[in-house]
């Protein structure tokens, strides 16, 4: 990989320059939560000003950018006993700025699911191919378990990575246009003092992970703790609402619904995100629930998690980006979950 | 074919067959796709009424019928309820196939046993039609069908010319005893005295509801066939048919893409399967 490093006032002028052309994407502080914490977003940049660099942790992850809460896939227009179906899959070019570690880590999970598995997702693939990402560097925050997940840094899945050393940034640059974009903006090559700084900044950050969670023996555990108590503990908590997934930067899980207008001229099929926790998730047409308790459903989320996707792509879906332990009303943090059932093993 | 895009297909034959269920006959309108459409038996397609919804439905006619498919629809929900107020040369679109199908390869020079409860025939009868086009791959076929009341049994007539023409034996039962029925009363379970097995030469395909896989398949273990011999075809939700909406995710499968068509092996060793 090749390193590079960029002055903070330069790296205003990049995001600037980049703004005169693209949509810009970054963490935006909307709101505060009832502690008077900030609450962060990825939302369209205006300004500069509006980046928030040192901001903690977005409500939800950047996925929604590419796999969108709500998207159409197809509409209809609908004439004498026929109909004409049209497809867009074209996006305008855009820039995230800011993603962490784990979110980055998080996209690659899906690009095994939408671009390497059998079928490719045409849309989500514009999206990806359109999106030029710039990563950023973070102090782990108290719950954060990344370090845990192996993902709490990247090596690719980005276009540029950013670790703030001081006055400037020291630059990981992963393709030809983030290269381009860098140079254009007077990037200097990195001296020994850069590395040094750099160094210094990473073990910081390797010493202030807090929260641990033993994932190793996950996947066998998964099987022979099926019918584990564990799971009826935290089921019978569980609300059902779906929050997890919607916060989650890998849950991918979606439905499909087909909406026609009142003329019946037109007609729209529409993907839109959903979850496995939801109560009608394996209802089958005739009304059978193959999943009809919260518990088996809550269970159901963390099988696929940590022993599905473990089996198909080597490795597991969760980041360890805490979001969904966070966004549930009902307290349940996979953390406990999983420390739950590792304690019901030993005993 | 594309991935989302639907097919504009005719259907330009409607058949019913029971109160619940009707055969449609379906043509790709656009002549260069209905010539590319090709399947195995087992396989599904998604079924499409723009502004309704899109169903996961089994193909049941024959691989060789070239200019249309069949299927057999029940009429439970949404989609179905519509499709079932179709007329002939209505307009509707279809994605596929996909999904596994049936390993005939695998079974020739062997006696073929199809134990089918209720819609469970109607993936079957493609590998009825496919066992008959070669027909001297395979020794035995028997088909034992079970219904819960005999105003359910599907293409029963079909049977006596299946049984004539492809040279095989249909048994059939029903769960509610009925007037002007004279045949079998009972479970499909209790169809297996009437059958001799020779476990060392015989594949199993099961198809029906998920309750009756547990009895079928304990008999047939029993009985000494491999269970990598015997087959299924998992029934699950489904969105997409391409292994990403998870709505069909069982364990650590997508029943669209690694299924539906299971052996018995793969189906024991997964949760919550059956």
């Amino acid at each position: 990989m090749l390193f590079r490093t960029i002055t903070k006032e330069n790296f205003k002028k990049m995001v600037e320059g980049l703004m005169e052309e693209n949509e810009v994407i970054g963490p935006k502080s909307r709101d505060r939560d009832k502690e008077g914490n900030k609450i962060y977003r990825f939302l369209k940049l205006n300004c500069f000003d509006e980046l928030e660099m040192d901001y903690t942790r977005s409500y939800s992850s950047p996925k929604d950018y590419f796999l969108p809460f709500k998207e159409d896939l197809a509409t209809y227009r609908l004439e004498n006993n026929g109909w004409d179906q049209k497809i867009h899959y074209t996006i305008h070019p855009r820039i995230i700025i800011g993603m962490r570690a784990c979110d980055i880590n998080a996209l690659l999970k899906l690009d095994q699911v939408m671009l390497k598995s059998a079928y490719p997702n045409p849309y989500y693939f514009a999206r990806r191919r359109n999106t030029l990402i710039i990563g950023l560097d973070h102090e782990p925050l108290e719950d954060c378990f990344c370090r845990s997940m192996n993902t709490d840094t990247a090596s690719h899945g980005f276009d540029l990575f950013l670790t703030d050393i001081g006055d400037r940034y020291f630059a990981a640059i992963n393709s030809d246009t983030a290269y381009i974009v860098l140079n254009r903006f007077n990037a200097r090559e990195v001296r020994e003092e850069d590395q040094l700084r750099y160094k210094k900044v990473k073990k910081q950050i390797e010493s202030k992970f807090k929260t641990q969670v033993d994932i190793t023996i996950l996947p066998e555990l998964m099987d022979l703790e099926f019918e584990s108590e564990v799971w009826k503990k935290w089921g019978d908590k569980c609300l059902s609402c779906g929050s997890c997934a919607m916060v989650c930067p890998t849950c991918y899980c979606y439905g499909v619904e087909e909406d026609i207008d009142l003329s019946f001229t037109q007609a729209t099929k529409r993907r839109f995100l959903y979850s496995c926790n939801l109560i009608d998730f394996a209802t089958v047409a005739g009304g059978y629930n193959f999943r009809p308790d919260a518990h088996i459903r809550l269970k159901y989320r963390y099988y696929h998690q940590f022993r599905g996707f473990e089996e198909a792509f080597n490795q597991s879906l969760c980041v360890g980006c805490n979001r969904c332990g966070k966004a549930c009303p009902a307290g349940i943090s996979p953390k406990a979950v999983i420390d739950d059932l590792i304690k019901t093993e030993k005993e | 074919m594309q991935t989302e895009k639907s097919f504009k297909s005719e259907i330009f034959n409607i058949i019913p067959l029971t109160a619940r269920e009707k055969l449609f006959h379906i043509k790709i309108c656009d002549a260069y796709e209905r010539e590319k459409f090709t399947f195995l038996p087992g396989q599904f397609v998604m079924l499409e009424l723009p502004g309704c919804g899109e169903v996961p439905i089994s193909i049941s006619s024959s691989i060789s019928n070239k200019d249309f498919i069949e299927l057999c629809i029940r009429k439970v929900g949404k989609v179905t309820g519509l499709l079932h107020r179709l007329e002939p040369g209505a307009i509707v679109g279809i994605r596929g196939p996909f999904g596994t199908h049936f390993p005939m390869q695998k079974m020739v020079g062997c006696n073929i046993l199809l134990i089918a409860g209720g819609l469970g025939i109607v993936p079957l009868r493609s590998t009825i039609y496919w066992a008959n086009e070669h027909r001297s791959d395979y020794k035995d076929i028997t088909i034992l069908y079970g219904a819960k009341e005999p105003g359910q049994i599907l293409f029963d007539y079909q049977f006596e010319e299946w049984h004539k023409i492809f040279d095989l034996k249909i048994l059939t039962i029903v769960q509610n005893r009925a007037e002007n029925w004279e045949g079998r009363v009972g479970l499909i379970t209790d169809l297996f005295d009437e059958v001799p097995i020779d476990p060392d030469n015989t594949f199993a395909i099961v198809c029906g509801p998920p309750v009756m896989f547990k009895f079928v398949f304990a008999h047939l273990t029993n009985v000494g066939i491999s269970r990598q011999r015997m087959f299924l075809s998992l029934e699950r939700r489904m969105h997409c048919g391409m292994g990403k909406c998870c709505r069909c995710n069982v364990g650590s499968i997508f029943t669209c893409l690694d299924g539906p068509v299971f052996d018995y092996w793969t189906v024991m060793n997964l949760k919550e399967a059956i």
